[in-house]
């Protein structure tokens, strides 16, 4: 089901966490994620110094990218790869539709591209008579689901066996009732098996384009990408800017890292090298902006182009872990999503940079080391002076600011009914007062500190 | 030695208790502590909600209150950090960043200034230690589960010096309690959940007290526990620390 796109993550959350064995189960599926990365970190020796040369090497990337794309392009159209630029989701989109309409395709499997997610390809496509499969199963379970994927490396996380059991009972034909994973697995893979034996063409994502090589790295654990990619004719990869490696040798670093972030696994089960097409077969690359450049262009928020979506923010996200994926609305959720999210849409992605405590155990996890907190309390400051916040919350905030700037009016305010249980963070869109929901106030004793200090605190002559 | 007790706003209306445990326990160990009555707040409710730019006279009075003290100290970790990342001043600049650099959260002042070896304290019942993320994450007071690194925990090595005092192990040692400022209105579900499930952890552990370095975090547990109408209580550390049971 698709979610409801005008609603802000707060009621989105709400809406998910009103099943609280689901939301409390959602989480612990996550925790134990991270407990595995954990465990995996702690076994890579020089883990922080890996984290820490991975960030520098994109940090390089992202200062030299013009350069590394050209390199890139060179190499790639000299391994006889198509190269195409574009600049927007329609010109990407129209790019694929070209290459496939040439070769009179109308069928197409897709494989590990979130990229494609977010220029929302597969509407795109379909609207044109061509029809997309997502061949990973938890993207083609969200896809006959007609649902966004919610995680980056687990798109249907949130759903439980018994919901995919139904699904598949109505679009496959599986025994009603059935959730048992393996035999949903198989289902799903006999299903898989006969579209990829059918389809002429391909498109896959990219997890890292070596610049001094021309080839692109695909990581998988299904191997779905490299069937694709070796049964089709035509095989396209969309790739955003940002992909971009230096040299080959920086793999040993980025693959080390990633599969332990992501899933807790020391690598993933397929690190696929595809460099040139074979003898009448077709290779396609297209490089995508959309927002990136000039995400470049943003020295506090650049850094975020760093990304290699291993989705350990997700995991380790106390707020994403209760809250869901879906409830980010945006392709890419969690934290990382929250910051990349405002360089897209800041108004409709207003609410993101909010759906956080900071409590920065995001940064700590990344492997890549983005300063993922610190982003989210910069996009709020950018957000309000931008001019999309509720007007009631800026003027509370203003009378806030009066009384707490001025210590005669806090002292007066304080005294007359601790004014802080009306104007504190924590009752300041008093209007239902939703600290009150769920929680009891906290009890205001008789005297302040500033009080009781006037009359105790003086009397022992020690200040 | 003379310090300048900053006592945080909400800290100054509803938990008194924990402001003069801090004072009291300071005084026991030979400081001076001044407390400057014109102080309000540090700024961070608004800023954490985007309006940094409006907390310049929270700032200018934060500096006009507290510059002329060797150290300052609060029992408030979020609080704290707040004056060390955003204190700025646009009339004394130089204030501003010798202010930052000598403010301290209280256990941090109490192990690595004062570098206290023992203290007279008893406080004979299960406590949990919530780790609050700005304490933890932002001062270092403890090792964070994410890094791989050394195990190290300033309110530990405090507590351990309490006689009676036990300790109760959790099993996720550094989850956030869901408190965020201003996000535990904005998004009242998530927060409430993830309060709730701290409390578990505690209360499943057997702990008769929640402990931590920052009220904020105990204030939004605390409404939790009293609407389950649960036994266990909060306390703020200093008031451990201070106590003699």
């Amino acid at each position: 089901m698709r979610i409801d796109t005008t609603k802000e993550h707060s009621e989105l959350a709400e809406d998910f966490i009103k099943d609280d064995e689901k939301a409390s189960w959602h989480d612990g599926a996550l925790w134990w994620i991270r407990q595995k990365r954990d465990i995996q970190a702690n076994k890579t020796p020089q883990w922080e110094e890996l984290r820490q040369a991975a960030s520098d090497i994109k940090s390089n990337v992202i200062s030299n990218l013009q350069q590394y794309l050209i390199q890139f392009e060179e190499n790639l159209t000299k391994n006889g790869v198509k190269v195409y630029w574009a600049d927007s989701a329609e010109e990407h989109n129209e790019i694929v539709y070209s290459i496939l309409k040439a070769k009179e395709i109308d069928k197409m499997v897709k494989s590990k591209s979130m990229l494609t997610e977010e220029l929302n390809l597969n509407e795109y496509l379909q609207e044109r008579g061509i029809e997309v499969i997502n061949s990973d199963l938890g993207e083609y379970i969200q896809q006959i689901d007609n649902e966004p994927p919610s995680h980056v490396v687990l798109p249907c996380i949130h759903k439980r066996k018994e919901e995919i059991a139904e699904l598949f009972h109505t679009h496959l034909g599986t025994e009603k009732g059935m959730s048992d994973p393996t035999l949903l697995t198989r289902a799903a893979r006999k299903h898989l098996r006969n579209v990829f034996h059918s389809r002429r063409a391909n498109l896959t994502g990219v997890n890292f384009a070596v610049a001094e090589t021309g080839e692109y790295v695909v990581c998988t654990n299904e191997g779905n990408a490299d069937m694709g990619a070796h049964l089709a004719e035509v095989q396209i990869a969309s790739m955003g800017l940002e992909k971009i490696i230096p040299e080959k040798k920086h793999l040993g670093i980025f693959l080390r890292l990633l599969a332990r972030s992501a899933t807790g696994q020391p690598i993933t089960i397929y690190s696929s090298h595809h460099k040139k097409p074979r003898p009448g077969h077709e290779m396609h690359l297209i490089l995508v902006d959309c927002g990136r450049s000039r995400l470049l262009g943003l020295k506090d928020f650049r850094d975020s182009l760093k990304c290699i979506k291993c989705g350990a923010c997700m995991n380790t996200c106390p707020v994403y872990r209760k809250s869901g994926g879906l409830s980010y609305h945006n392709t890419i959720t969690g934290p990382i999503g929250a910051i990349l999210a405002p360089n897209l849409d800041m108004k409709r992605q207003a609410d993101l940079p909010f759906a956080s405590t900071l409590c920065g155990s995001c940064s700590n996890v990344c492997p890549v080391k983005i300063d993922i907190h610190v982003q989210l309390y910069k996009w709020r400051q950018e957000i309000v002076k931008s001019g999309y916040v509720s007007n009631s919350k800026s003027v509370s905030m203003k009378a806030m600011t009066l009384t707490l700037s001025s210590p005669a009016l806090y002292k007066a305010t304080g005294k007359t009914g601790r004014w802080l249980l009306k104007h504190a963070p924590f009752a300041v869109n008093n209007k239902f007062n939703p600290w009150y929901k769920q929680r009891e106030m906290p009890y205001g004793p008789k005297e302040s500190f500033g009080e009781w200090y006037e009359k105790n605190g003086k009397k022992d002559g020690k200040e | 030695m003379t310090v300048g007790l900053f006592i945080p706003c909400y800290v100054n209306q509803f938990y008194p208790g924990a402001a003069i445990a801090t004072l009291e326990l300071l005084q026991k160990l030979g400081i001076k502590v001044v407390y400057p009555s014109r102080q309000t707040c540090c700024g961070q409710p608004m800023a954490n909600s985007g309006f940094e730019h409006l907390t310049q006279g929270c700032d200018d009075l934060f500096i006009e209150n507290f510059a002329e003290f060797e150290y300052v100290v609060s029992p408030s970790a979020s609080c704290v950090l707040h004056i060390k990342d955003h204190l700025h001043s646009q009339k004394d600049h130089l204030a501003a960043e010798s202010l930052r650099g000598k403010v301290y959260e209280l256990i941090e002042f109490l192990t690595d200034v004062l570098k206290i070896e023992k203290l007279d304290a008893s406080f004979p019942y299960k406590v949990g230690i919530h780790q609050s993320c700005h304490g933890l994450r932002g001062l270092h007071l403890a090792q964070m589960s994410e890094l791989v690194a050394p195990g190290f925990s300033k309110p530990k090595q405090l507590l351990d010096m309490v006689q009676g005092l036990e300790l109760v192990k959790l099993d996720r040692q550094d989850d956030c309690c869901g408190f965020g400022g201003v996000f535990c209105v904005a998004e009242e579900a998530v927060s409430v959940k993830m309060g709730k499930d701290r409390v578990s952890d505690h209360t499943k552990n057997g702990a008769e007290y929640i402990t931590s370095a920052d009220l904020s975090c105990l204030m939004h547990l605390e409404g939790i526990l009293h609407r389950s109408k649960s036994k266990v209580k909060i306390i703020h550390i200093a008031e451990i620390l201070n106590a003699n049971l």
